[in-house]
């Protein structure tokens, strides 16, 4: 793999552009591999790449329904922070935040990341009190966070309105070293590190089927034939009860969507990400200008990948009383994405009822920020086939214990 | 936009005038259950892609409870009933096969 640099720009600026490289194979399967990861989305390149630069591995097929990154990787809001009141979650989104700040030059690969600031609106008294208790919560796991009023938050964003008649803005949670990185350019550059490693990313091959026997899996059945493997892991988000169920267990989740939709690009006029729970609306700017929103997912089981009007017009409906300038703003795109949603809300990084096969999922509506610690967790756990210290609370066996990592109660909503 | 019927008042319900009660037909564990039925019953579910029974509550109507077989990958409706019922009537159950040949019954 030639490397990217400021001298390879101007060495094809000399010869022009004829010397770029693809940047990652697309090779046929081989019979066999020591992992395969299902999935090709953020998570599942990241376990790859962890596997190869933490432990070694690099016999390793990634394999892909679609194309790499088009799942949710390509459909989330780019969010990236690590406030979170319980420690296991800390712990993870914490690890996975640090790891984007040096991502791009690990990668060598510019996933764009973009420290901004991250606002999180305290519009209630009920929310006051509990963000202040996560900032102290913060503070004792490392997590840098702090508590500021409404006249420091209108400073920051002074295009928000902090009066509103319904949801006055009573003072903010502030992360400064949150803020958002390219989603696709994260998927991108995991994929064409692993390729560089001699991994294989299979992409337009499904798995069909998973073969197992007495316990232990000794290959998937795909769209390419049978592919034997020694470890397999089951990155798929939206898909996972589909692929466990070949698998043959069944999981604590269920898949809904989630909605965002962009605006019509205007000049800069937000340079944070403002969250406001309470009325379930989160925006931020991207680099080309368009306001970037989200909102709540769709309450019922779905696979479609769209999601419904309304939901889409509470959360604009609520953005508008906080944002007034943006009552004008056309919206150009919408689209959704299938999450699955446990039982706490809370992600699975789990052994499976198979020996030597591992799942990862869960991640719900905030799965995109996790990206490199999820990874750096879930390789771990592959290679050992013992969940480290990132991982060990997030198996799957804390249902039947009672042992949650209640954020759908911390959170109070989607995160 | 999501339309089902409720069985209970026989108003064509829109999505915002309901609220959704998630898997249908679970088979309920308490004191004395095994911790893997206790579990599966709290926290495991079919969640398949396709042929749902699920719970509905027309919330912003009557108030009732009713079951709606729908497919998850199409949103299509097949039909409601009342939720007093451990399993989809036959004539649901016949609609979906004449709809979706493939299906495999309800697990």
């Amino acid at each position: 793999m030639k490397r990217y640099s400021v001298f390879a720009i101007a060495r094809e600026a000399m010869r022009h552009h004829t010397g770029w490289e693809r940047a990652w194979a697309s090779p046929e399967p081989r019979p066999s591999y020591d992992v395969i990861v299902i999935g090709a989305g953020g998570h599942g390149l990241a376990t790859a790449y962890y596997l190869g630069k933490n432990f070694g591995i690099t016999n390793v097929a990634v394999i892909e329904k679609g194309w790499l990154g088009g799942g949710n990787t390509g459909r989330n809001t780019t969010i990236i922070r690590s406030n979170y009141l319980q420690d296991p979650s800390a712990a993870i989104y914490e690890k996975a935040r640090s790891l984007y700040e040096t991502l791009s030059q690990d990668l060598n690969y510019n996933v764009m990341f973009s420290p901004r600031g991250l606002l999180m609106l305290a519009q209630t008294h009920h929310e006051v009190r509990g963000y202040m208790r996560t900032v102290h919560a913060n503070l004792l796991q490392g997590v840098e966070t702090e508590w500021i009023g409404p006249d420091q938050v209108k400073r920051l964003v002074p295009i928000m309105n902090i009066h509103g008649p319904r949801y006055p803005v009573l003072g903010a949670l502030l992360q400064k070293r949150g803020g958002t990185a390219r989603h696709d350019a994260v998927a991108w550059g995991y994929a064409r590190a692993c390729s560089a490693m001699g991994m294989h990313i299979i992409q337009q091959c499904e798995v069909t089927g998973v073969r197992a026997e007495g316990g232990v899996v000794s290959g998937v059945e795909t769209t390419k034939g049978f592919i034997g493997t020694k470890k397999l892991a089951i990155v798929v988000a939206g898909h996972s009860g589909q692929v466990a169920e070949m698998a043959g267990f069944r999981l604590p989740v269920e898949a809904v969507a989630l909605q965002a939709l962009v605006s019509e690009p205007v000049k800069p006029c937000i340079d944070v990400v403002v969250m406001a729970n309470t009325v379930h609306g989160y925006m931020s700017q991207s680099d080309k200008g368009e306001l970037v929103i989200g909102g709540g997912t769709d309450s019922f089981n779905n696979f479609t990948q769209r999601g419904s009007f309304h939901h889409i017009e509470e959360t604009l409906r609520a953005l508008v009383e906080t944002f007034p300038i943006i009552s004008r703003l056309k919206m150009l795109r919408q689209w959704g994405g299938i999450v699955d949603m446990t039982g706490d809300r809370s992600p699975i990084i789990s052994k499976t009822p198979l020996g030597n096969c591992f799942i990862n999922c869960g991640w719900g509506t905030g799965g995109f920020k996790a990206i490199p610690g999820s990874g750096w967790a879930m390789a771990e756990l592959v290679a050992k086939g013992e969940p480290g210290p990132l991982a060990a609370e997030f198996g799957m066996d804390r249902f039947r214990a009672g042992r949650f990592i209640d954020e759908s109660v911390a959170a109070g909503v989607a995160h | 936009m999501l339309i089902l019927e409720c069985p209970c008042c026989g108003v064509k319900a829109e999505e915002t005038e309901l609220s959704p009660g998630h898997e249908a037909h679970l088979k309920r564990f308490g004191p004395g259950s095994s911790d893997e039925e206790f579990e599966s019953y709290m926290f495991a579910r079919k969640n398949p892609k396709g042929v749902h029974f699920e719970r509905w509550r027309h919330s912003y109507g009557c108030g009732k409870w009713f079951l709606a077989a729908r497919c998850t990958a199409t949103l299509e409706v097949f039909g409601t009933y009342p939720a007093q019922t451990s399993e989809p009537p036959p004539d649901i159950v016949a609609r979906i096969k004449a709809r979706r040949p493939e299906w495999e019954g309800c697990k």
